[in-house]
């Protein structure tokens, strides 16, 4: 069984085709890479995957329910979240209300309640509040529970995304470059991280460019080039894989 | 500094001290005059502060919404001879309605595009009040009856000056509530980044209407305690200058600043009301205040002043 399939997709912005005839299926519980060299597309599949985009053709799955067209605040009642590339932090709030705002769900967010201030809003907000100073604990953001966003250092604004992330109890988890950025120490951290997010049973959908991190947590890794599959399989297959070598080494081998 | 929501309630609380020892500081009638204006506006802004600092989306029309809610009142009231607060509260949920039903179109705007879209709506209230001259008695204005609750009237400026600071205490409250709530976090999370919001389930356009709706409301109310005070309005209520009036408050206050609303709203009432030089050079008033703030303060009186006074305690 799937979690979530992809089926046909495709997405062009004026001639460009940044995602053509897309198929894949991510099977629950696993950590399911995607690679490719810049431009590949991968950054406008989580953008189509998670609603961002709406594709040119093609269908999107999720538990086999069609989720194609449906809005991405909806979905995150499906269970789906995910980080940015380029960071999308609230830089007008403090680190820890970020992380409050992924858990927006689970709150009452209704709106006479919150004018009055009912004392039932009060104590969510306490409870809201120390669920997410747990969860930037759990990744290692304590010293930073004081912390306005803007005052935070780059790297601690990544793993602030993925607690903001991982806030709403998200069932599968997109990462986009989470490593990008991040000096070695850092990344093996991340590495650390996104198995203890696996172990928990959250699904992982992670774009990286770090070869040594996605060989090393992937089940299963999917290849991308100029918005077309190039190949798919498992770390052994694809550092095997001749298509790969040459398509995405290739690059930089030139590139040298 | 966002971090700590605390001296959010000594704020309510010295707003209030304020209010109840100021007139053993005020003079005479003249001041008691200005200080009501103060509170009127300062409603205003706490509602339109929600709306450009907490959630970032601009209004150049809220005049409009203020204009409305004053014409409502006076139409009801002394044509028609309504009671002025029931009168007041269907201005404040007509005004609401059709702040609901322009939301979908003008909150899709952004930038630019949505400063001109509410610039349009406010121009259009406007012309429609000078227009509909046997309503409104178009540009020449029209009397509105005195205010009065179940027979009661605020007869002085002392009543009228306790009734609009508890107003103003109330709009505050109501405020503060918001922002510290879910609510009001998902309004702000809508300003820091509208694609994150949607990721975390916040369905951006719906609170983007909510609060457009809540901020008209705000001042909806506020114009209909100004016709009943002043006993008299002219469409230059609702006017271009007068919304412009309004976001120039709120931004020299602080944006994201529930106190920074009101003190915008004291500071620039205040000014050319007490420095009665300035009062041909009104307009001058207001374009310096703004070009300072933009230049030397970005953020506003009151953050900025609260980030220096947390530094120097540190
Ligand atoms: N909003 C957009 N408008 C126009 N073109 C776009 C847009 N988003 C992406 N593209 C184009 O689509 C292609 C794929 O971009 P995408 O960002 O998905 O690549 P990527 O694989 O994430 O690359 P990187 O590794 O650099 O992040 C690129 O050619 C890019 O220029
Ligand atoms: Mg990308």
């Amino acid at each position: 069984m799937s979690m979530l399939r992809v089926e046909n997709l495709n997405m062009s912005f004026g001639g460009v085709h940044a995602v053509e005839n897309m198929s894949f299926s991510v099977i629950p519980g696993t950590i399911h890479s995607i690679i490719g060299p810049n431009g590949a597309g991968k950054t406008t599949l989580f953008n189509l995957i998670t609603g961002v985009y709406s594709p040119s053709s093609g269908r999107v799955f999720f538990n086999d329910r069609d989720i194609t067209n449906i809005p991405t605040f909806e979905l995150a009642k499906y269970g789906i979240s995910r980080t940015f590339q380029n960071l999308q932090i609230f830089f007008n709030m403090s680190a820890v209300e970020n992380v409050m705002v992924g858990n927006h769900l689970k709150t009452d967010s209704r709106f006479l309640p919150a004018l009055f201030g009912l004392s039932s809003i009060k104590r969510g907000e306490r409870e809201c509040r120390e669920r997410a100073e747990q969860i930037m604990c759990d990744v290692g953001l304590e010293k930073f529970i004081g912390s306005d966003a803007d005052s935070m250092p780059y790297g601690a604004l990544k793993w602030l995304e993925i607690a903001r992330a991982l806030a709403s109890e998200p069932a599968v988890l997109l990462l986009d470059e989470p490593a990008a950025g991040l000096n070695p120490s850092e990344t093996s951290e991340i590495d650390d991280l996104i198995k203890r997010v696996a172990e928990k049973g959250i699904t992982v959908i992670l774009v990286e460019h770090d070869m040594k991190l996605v060989m090393g947590v992937s089940d299963h890794i999917l290849v991308l080039d100029s918005g077309r599959k190039l190949a798919e399989g498992t770390a052994e297959e694809i550092r095997k894989n001749p298509d790969v070598i040459e398509a995405y080494l290739g690059h930089r081998r030139r590139a040298r | 500094m966002n971090a700590l929501s605390k001296p959010e309630t000594g704020g309510i609380l010295s707003l209030a001290l304020v209010i109840a020892i100021l007139p053993a500081f005020l003079p005479n009638s003249f001041y008691f005059d200005v200080v009501i204006l103060v509170g009127i506006n300062a409603i205003v802004c706490v509602g339109l502060n929600l709306l450009i600092g907490y959630t970032g989306q601009i209004s150049l029309g809220h005049a409009g919404f203020f204009g409305l809610g004053a014409y409502f009142s006076g139409i009801l009231v002394s044509i028609h001879g309504w009671p002025p607060l029931v009168a007041l509260i269907a201005g404040a949920v007509f005004v609401g309605v059709l702040a609901y039903i322009l939301a979908r179109p003008v909150m899709k705007l952004r930038g630019h595009y949505l400063a001109m879209g509410t610039l349009g709506m406010g121009i259009v209230i406007s012309i429609v009040l000078n227009q509909e001259g046997d309503l409104t008695g178009g540009p020449d204005g029209m009397p509105v009856d005195a205010f009065s609750v179940f027979g009661w009237e605020p007869g002085n400026e002392l009543t009228w000056y306790w009734m609009v600071g508890g107003l103003l205490l109330i709009a505050v409250w109501l405020a503060l509530n918001l922002i510290n709530s879910p609510v009001g976090r998902a309004l702000r999370a809508v300003h820091g980044s509208e694609v994150a919001a949607s990721v975390a389930g916040v369905d951006v356009a719906r609170y983007k209407s909510l609060v457009f709706v809540v901020s008209a409301v705000f001042a909806s109310v506020a114009g209909s305690l100004f016709a009943h005070y002043s006993g008299f309005l002219t469409p230059s209520e609702a006017d271009f200058f007068h919304s412009i009036e309004l976001v120039t408050m709120v931004v020299l206050g602080g944006m994201a600043s529930v106190f920074g609303a009101v003190v915008g709203a004291a500071v620039l009432t205040l000014l050319p009301q007490l420095l009665t030089v300035f009062h041909d050079y009104e307009m001058l008033v207001f374009g310096a205040a703004m070009m300072i703030t933009m230049i030397f303060m970005r953020r506003g009186l009151v953050p900025t002043l609260q980030s220096a006074f947390n530094r120097w305690r540190k």
